[in-house]
């Protein structure tokens, strides 16, 4: 079976604290995978020592069956890899068209072209237009992503991210910050995202993600103590301690 | 959304830089000449400083090498200006690629720092190794190329041998910076973490930018020791490096036009000061202080229409140095 | 043996007056995150200050404490009438510290004059000490102790004052230290009026070997950036290690090759950079 990602064995320690404990994740391809635990699990940690923002220790990391344990950030984008972030580090100088304009070039051999011009009528905004299209963001194209709202930088982050039809996705907390109308329209925008693309979603908000989730993974501690459906989850006595004990 | 100047107003403006020498005396045109020649190596830096976000004190390095390596040449192995200007510009390209590779091993303050620190090591080299460089003496006698049937010589042909070979190093350097490679430049200025998450190798847009910056720094180099037929370690110091870092500033980096303007002034400046005050260096200090302190986006920026700014994609604002990141 | 002797102790006196240049600049880098460009001047600003005083007929120690003080105020005037206003602006301050640089290099021209200004040796220590036939010129002893003693001077401010653990608070964590109750702008002000007050006063320990001449701010800046680096930002005993290092690279090599002396100064910590950013004794930015 080929998973879309497959991490085995993660570990990761910062001086004593080990925040990675050997951790074991198989999603299948366009699987919708939530992962919860509370603060300080190590949820953002997994991830970006699956994106390769951080290295771990020991263990192996495969987006599709390639081994990017060691491989370079950029380079896991190019086997398929997209994921959004918690804090919104966009280009707020640029307008909302080239944000994603840039997302597309970024896994696109046009970037390498040093030797045009990239002119406003570029096949790449077209491109970016329509992904905007598909985050009801169209009309505010051309604004400076600076100049949106909170709710429409995270559309536009979702956007950015989907544009290069990853085939894995991750989620860093889509819905946070975000007041009750705009958690809809986000919710509902993940609702719709190709079939074909496995999400792997870090959410506090449980209404939204159980509603989300095929399959959820407990953090705590940096170590994976429950994994099943949401049914499974939620009724397990560890989940409980987890969240209400100690 | 973004227009492009009209090719009409930058042929208006090449037909008047042209007919110059026509209605300006010699002092002037010579003038002129070494704005031209500023004028490139501020657009090189700018590359850097404007829109890769690296600022580096040592970009005078560049300048000095490919002067020096064009004398050198010359005088030691009797070369003509045919095979020394190639020759000079490649083996400058070749150090940058080398100092880009030390120097982007840092960012922000470690990169400048690293720059200052190269910059003084062939300082020091310019200096010492008298029997190359002939130290403190400074080379002389050094020609000017020949055309055919053209004497540069003459101020007025220099003048425009210079303005033909200006508009050609910004025309490039406007569409490298425009292109989608450009775009990709400015991308790791704003959001390099976000930039690698894309698929962007950061450090190689990086070095490449280095590597053109310098590559543009030995281009102004040959100009000047055309221009000035000779060449001394002065050169390499530290003053260089800041003058053209503050034509850069006082423009507006990460604007086409912004060094250029910058540079203008600098030269006007220095020249003015040169003839009435004798104290370049504390004006140039003052300068530096008054850009920093309260135009950080240097003179480009509000009131200049938008085409004129020849700035990237979908910006209506871009960076100057005072911007916190 | 005597030219060896000579050389060594050249190297050990440059590393004490570089450890008083780079303390400084390493304390305001380490806790202000400024890279002050300004400092070879403060150095040579106390340098050309001294040599006045002395040819005016001072002691030599009396004018190193003149130098101080000015120098120690006239930091402290830059950080808040300058540097204040440029707080957050870590680019503009390094290049504010630069244009300030030219300002004081030229005020010197202006002042002094471009001939150097020879400045002789106290009288107390121009005859040289003779131990085991081997002959030390004593000023140079003198200074690699004066720069002792205010190296653990320092590291006693450091180590065993509120002050001091002020300042190591802050440089590790200011938030943190903020959240506290540090005083963190008072804390700013001091930091620089006590690193200039170094460089001024380590600048007038220097004259009589160097002589006060325009251009020792521009001799003076990258030595301390390569110890600072060297050493590690931040780290004081870093500083102090390499300012010896660099020491005697520079006097060997300006000594044994010429030629190369910048070379093989800068090389090592070219070296160092490329595999460990973060210096010998620093910790990572």
């Amino acid at each position: 079976m080929n998973w879309a990602l497959e991490v085995t064995q993660l570990r990761k320690s910062f001086g004593n604290v080990v925040v990675t404990q050997d951790i074991d994740l198989h999603v299948a391809p366009g699987e919708r995978r939530l992962i919860i635990g509370p603060n300080g699990a190590g949820k953002t940690t997994l991830f970006a020592q699956i994106t390769g923002e951080i290295h771990p220790d020991s263990g192996r990391v495969q987006v599709l069956g390639v081994d990017v344990t060691h491989e370079s950030v950029q380079k896991r984008a190019h086997v398929g890899l997209s994921r959004t972030y918690q804090i919104i580090n966009l280009f707020h100088k640029n307008t909302v068209l080239h944000n994603v304009a840039l997302s597309l070039m970024g896994i696109s051999k046009q970037r390498f072209d040093a030797f045009h011009l990239l002119k406003p009528r570029d096949a790449v905004y077209d491109r970016a237009f329509d992904f905007l299209q598909q985050v009801g963001l169209e009309d505010k194209a051309h604004k400076l992503l600076g100049e949106m709202s909170y709710g429409e930088q995270r559309r536009v982050e979702i956007a950015v991210a989907v544009c290069q039809c990853p085939k894995i996705l991750l989620l860093d907390e889509p819905l946070a910050g975000l007041s009750k109308a705009e958690r809809q329209l986000v919710q509902q925008l993940i609702n719709e995202l190709p079939k074909s693309m496995a999400i792997v979603m870090i959410e506090h908000d449980m209404d939204v993600a159980l509603a989300f989730a095929e399959k959820i993974s407990v953090l705590h501690h940096g170590s994976l103590v429950v994994e099943g459906d949401r049914d499974t989850v939620v009724n397990h006595p560890k989940t409980q301690e987890v969240y209400l004990g100690h | 959304m973004r227009k492009y100047p009209s090719r009409l107003w930058v042929l208006v403006l090449l037909l008047a830089l042209g007919l110059l020498p026509l209605f300006a005396g010699e002092y002037y045109v010579n003038l002129s000449s070494q704005m031209l020649i500023a004028m490139i190596f501020a657009s090189s830096l700018n590359l850097l400083v404007g829109y890769a976000g690296l600022t580096s004190l040592g970009h005078a390095t560049y300048l000095g090498l490919s002067a020096y390596s064009s004398a050198w040449l010359g005088i030691k192995l009797g070369l003509g200006h045919a095979f020394t200007a190639p020759l000079a510009m490649a083996l400058t390209t070749l150090v940058a690629m080398v100092f880009g590779w030390i120097a982007l091993r840092a960012t922000g303050l470690g990169f400048l720092m690293l720059t200052l620190a190269l910059s003084q090591i062939i300082w020091g080299l310019a200096y010492r190794w008298v029997s190359v460089t002939n130290g403190d003496n400074g080379l002389s006698g050094l020609t000017r190329p020949t055309l055919p049937g053209i004497d540069l010589n003459v101020s007025a042909n220099f003048y425009w041998f210079s303005l033909v070979v200006t508009t050609l190093c910004v025309a490039v350097i406007y569409q490298f910076a425009n292109s989608p490679f450009g775009a990709s430049i400015e991308g790791t200025k704003h959001q390099a973490r976000r930039m690698s998450a894309m698929g962007y190798n950061v450090w190689v847009i990086r070095w490449i930018t280095y590597v053109v910056a310098g590559f543009f720094g030995a281009v102004a180099g040959l100009l000047y020791v055309y221009f000035n037929k000779y060449i001394h370690p002065s050169v390499f110091s530290i003053a260089t490096s800041a003058e053209v870092l503050l034509c850069v500033i006082a423009g507006g980096a990460s604007t086409i036009i912004g060094p250029m303007i910058g540079a203008v002034l600098i030269v006007f400046l220095k020249s003015f000061a040169s003839a009435y005050i004798e104290r370049w260096t504390m004006l140039m200090g003052f300068v530096f202080l008054l850009i920093v302190m309260f135009l950080p986006q240097g003179l480009v920026f509000a009131q200049w229409p938008s085409w004129l700014q020849f700035k990237g994609k979908g910006h209506s604002k871009s960076s100057g140095l005072g911007v916190k990141s | 043996m005597q030219i060896w002797t000579l050389q060594t102790l050249n190297s050990l006196a440059l590393g004490g007056l570089l450890f008083m240049l780079s303390s400084g600049f390493s304390l305001i880098f380490g806790l202000m995150r400024i890279a002050n460009l300004t400092h070879g001047a403060l150095f040579m600003l106390g340098t050309y200050v001294a040599a006045t005083l002395v040819r005016q007929g001072q002691s030599l120690i009396l004018s190193a404490l003149v130098s101080m003080f000015c120098m120690a105020v006239v930091g402290g005037l830059l950080e808040r009438v300058i540097l204040r206003r440029l707080s957050g602006n870590a680019q503009g301050q390094v290049l504010a510290t630069l244009g300030l640089s030219f300002i004081a290099a030229d005020f010197c021209l202006y002042v002094w004059g471009g001939d150097p200004i020879a400045v002789s040796t106290p009288a107390l220590f121009q005859a040289p000490l003779e131990f085991l036939g081997v002959r030390f010129p004593t000023y140079r002893l003198v200074v690699l102790a004066v720069s002792l003693g205010v190296a653990l001077a320092l590291y006693l401010l450091m180590e065993r004052t509120r002050l001091g653990a002020m300042i190591r608070a802050a440089v590790d964590d200011m938030g943190m230290a903020r959240a506290v109750g540090i005083p963190a702008s008072l804390l700013f002000t001091v930091v620089f009026c006590l690193g200039a007050g170094l460089a001024g006063f380590g600048g007038a320990l220097a004259a009589p070997i160097f002589n006060a001449y325009p251009g020792l701010d521009a001799d003076m800046l990258p030595l301390a950036l390569i110890v600072v680096i060297l050493g590690g930002v931040g780290s004081l005993f870093g500083t102090f290690i390499g300012s010896f290092i660099v020491g005697f690279v520079y006097s060997f090599g300006i000594f044994l090759v010429p030629d190369l002396a910048y070379v093989i100064l800068f090389l090592p910590m070219v070296i160092v950079i490329a595999f460990k950013p973060q210096g010998l004794f620093g910790r990572a930015a």
